[in-house]
């Protein structure tokens, strides 16, 4: 089970109000962290790094291709995203960076910001409060993926066999 | 039952001998570009282990984003890349003074009727407008496609939106494009495979094809496409590339669609996406009279030549408003050329505007920031807070043509008034 407190953001929000363009000068999660949600105010962003688990509307994380919008939740200490649906590349960039990503409409709709939630990827359970909500779980490759901390690791280990050993 | 584009063009990338939507499979894209994520990708490079690439001639880097260097950590970033290529033989290696990855590409050829192509850029569905399938994925996912060739994809649904008719006076395909996603909003086809069929279509260049595509991203799509035609033979023929050199795929005439949208070219007017998000789209009268500080005529979605001479069309003979700053920054370096060549670029230049180098400026928040309060209105794709500047102020979205005309007035003015 990961999770824990919940930020709730409503539809559509773009890859722009997650981590600005500006910002893309870095990878660090932790330095972009620091600017994750920063269009939409301090306070938000004090709240984020409070939570542990993003819920949304539908189409979160629509616009850039940035992987940053990703990885800059996962330095804000986000263990899982829960929404009613992702933006095509922003849930493979979850997926990628090792950012658990899970499509539920009905727990979007029953949790109220700043609840507690809980995400059990192998019984494919959602848990807040009193109430359980189930998903569809994800296709076997997705897990290794996710399994593995994200997708270069994966092609490290699985495909490439290399371990993923720096030649420096 | 027939195949979409979709299906067609992921199996022939696959090696199978069909799939269907829904089907995940490995794709092998033709063309993997990477843009100011090039660097990224590199550094990335390292944690995989290896620095076999699986071919290296699939890769094309491109310096599009804040090129040339402002600050010494993109100036860094820029020769690590220059220096990579150089030494893994990357001949698809673009400068800072090249342009933007999307218009280089399809200007020198490369992209081709029948391609995968993956790019680290969202708006890579512009390459449908050669009848190739472009789609964009994060850094890592172009770093793992340089090393092992292939990437999952799943088939996507296919959405067929047909337009016929000619353009109405003073609207593009930009026009099109805005009032569409105004309708389907910003989530109207995430996933799908949006294919453009109709009279309308075919009587497009490539260049409003591209503007279709491009723009096609902001409903979500995975690809967008046009089915190639004489148009787009000549266009490949030009620059040397003929039928040997690829492969069309066109749609089954009973290919199964989950939707199918009827636009009438003829019955459009110009459309204004209003901050604070493209799908938030109105018909130009709504907004008219809006004050700007700014125009920018620039981005893969609307700085291609044919826009310019549209923009120049307008602006000749007439003065930018004293209190707006018109900002053109031309897609390519080919681009800045012919528009020397042909006089377009002084008509702009004694009309009032800042011409800069090629590339994506304002739109990548290279130059051209707002202060709070302000206000710009662009031909680019997307208009979300902060995205040219303060997060407080505001952009507008709108075709070459509206543009220049606002550009003239200071205030969001229909086009069709210069044009009449």
């Amino acid at each position: 089970m990961i999770g824990g407190q919940c930020i709730k953001f409503g539809d559509s929000v773009n890859t722009d109000l997650i981590i600005p363009g500006r910002y893309m000068i870095s990878i660090d999660p932790k330095e972009l962290a620091e600017h994750a949600f920063e269009p939409l105010g301090p306070k938000v962003q004090e709240r984020l790094r409070r939570s542990q688990v993003v819920v949304a509307g539908v189409n979160f994380g629509c616009g850039s291709a940035r992987e940053q919008a990703a990885s800059c939740l996962i330095g804000a200490g986000i263990k899982v995203v829960i929404a009613k649906s992702f933006a095509r590349v922003f849930f493979r960039n979850s997926i990628n960076t090792g950012l658990l990503a899970v499509v539920c409409p009905a727990a979007v709709e029953a949790v109220a910001d700043g609840d507690q939630v809980f995400v059990d990827m192998a019984t494919g359970t959602i848990t807040a409060g009193e109430q359980v909500f189930h998903f569809a779980p994800y296709p076997a490759s997705l897990r290794q993926i996710l399994e593995a901390g994200g997708l270069l690791p994966y092609v490290a280990q699985h495909v490439l066999g290399t371990g993923g050993q720096s030649h420096g | 039952m027939g195949k979409t584009f979709a299906e067609k063009v992921m199996a022939r990338a696959a090696g199978l001998p069909e799939t269907t939507v829904g089907q995940v499979v490995n794709v092998y894209p033709q063309l993997i570009m990477s843009h100011a994520a090039s660097w990224r990708c590199i550094k990335s490079l390292e944690k995989l282990g290896t620095d076999k690439l699986f071919d290296v001639d699939r890769i094309a880097m491109v310096m599009d984003h804040n090129s040339p260097a402002h600050v010494v950590k993109t100036a860094a970033d820029q020769k690590l890349c220059r220096e990579f290529a150089q030494a893994r033989g990357i001949k698809k290696f673009y400068d800072v003074d090249a342009g933007i990855a999307h218009v280089i590409l399809i200007e020198d050829g490369y992209v081709r009727p029948g391609m995968v192509l993956i790019g680290t850029d969202s708006h890579s569905t512009i390459y449908g407008a050669l009848g190739a399938a472009g789609t964009g994925v994060g850094f890592s996912e172009v770093t793992a496609t340089w090393v092992t060739g292939y990437l999952w994809m799943r088939v996507p649904e296919s959405i067929k939106v047909v337009i016929e008719g000619s353009p109405a006076l003073g609207t593009s395909a930009k026009d099109v494009m805005l009032k569409l996603v105004g309708d389907l909003t910003a989530d109207g086809a995430t996933y799908c495979s949006m294919e453009f069929h109709g009279s309308f279509v075919k009587g497009l260049s490539i260049s409003e094809r591209m503007t279709l595509c491009n723009l096609a991203m902001e409903v979500g799509v995975k690809f967008a496409y046009v089915p190639p035609d004489a148009v787009t033979r000549a266009y490949l023929s030009e620059r040397g590339v003929e039928p040997p050199d690829y492969e069309e795929i066109c749609p089954d005439p009973d290919a199964s669609y989950i939707k199918t949208i009827l636009i009438e070219g003829p019955k459009l007017i110009p459309q204004i996406a209003c901050p604070p998000a493209v799908e938030n789209v109105k018909p130009i009268d709504a907004v008219a009279g809006t004050k700007v500080d700014q125009v920018f005529i620039g981005s893969c979605a609307n700085a291609k030549y044919e826009d310019l001479v549209i923009a120049a069309s307008i602006l000749k003979g007439h003065k930018v408003a004293p209190w707006v700053r018109l900002i053109i920054t031309p897609a390519s370096r080919n681009i800045v050329a012919q528009i020397v060549r042909e006089g377009i670029y002084s008509i702009l230049l004694e009309s009032g505007a800042l011409i800069t180098n090629p590339g994506c400026g304002a739109c990548a928040t290279d130059g051209g920031i707002m202060a709070d309060g302000e206000v710009t209105l662009s031909t680019a794709n997307r208009n979300f807070p902060g995205r040219m500047g303060s997060y407080n102020a505001e952009i507008y979205l709108a075709s070459p043509a509206v543009a220049a005309a606002t550009a003239i007035r200071g205030v969001i003015t229909d086009p069709r008034e210069f044009l009449a």
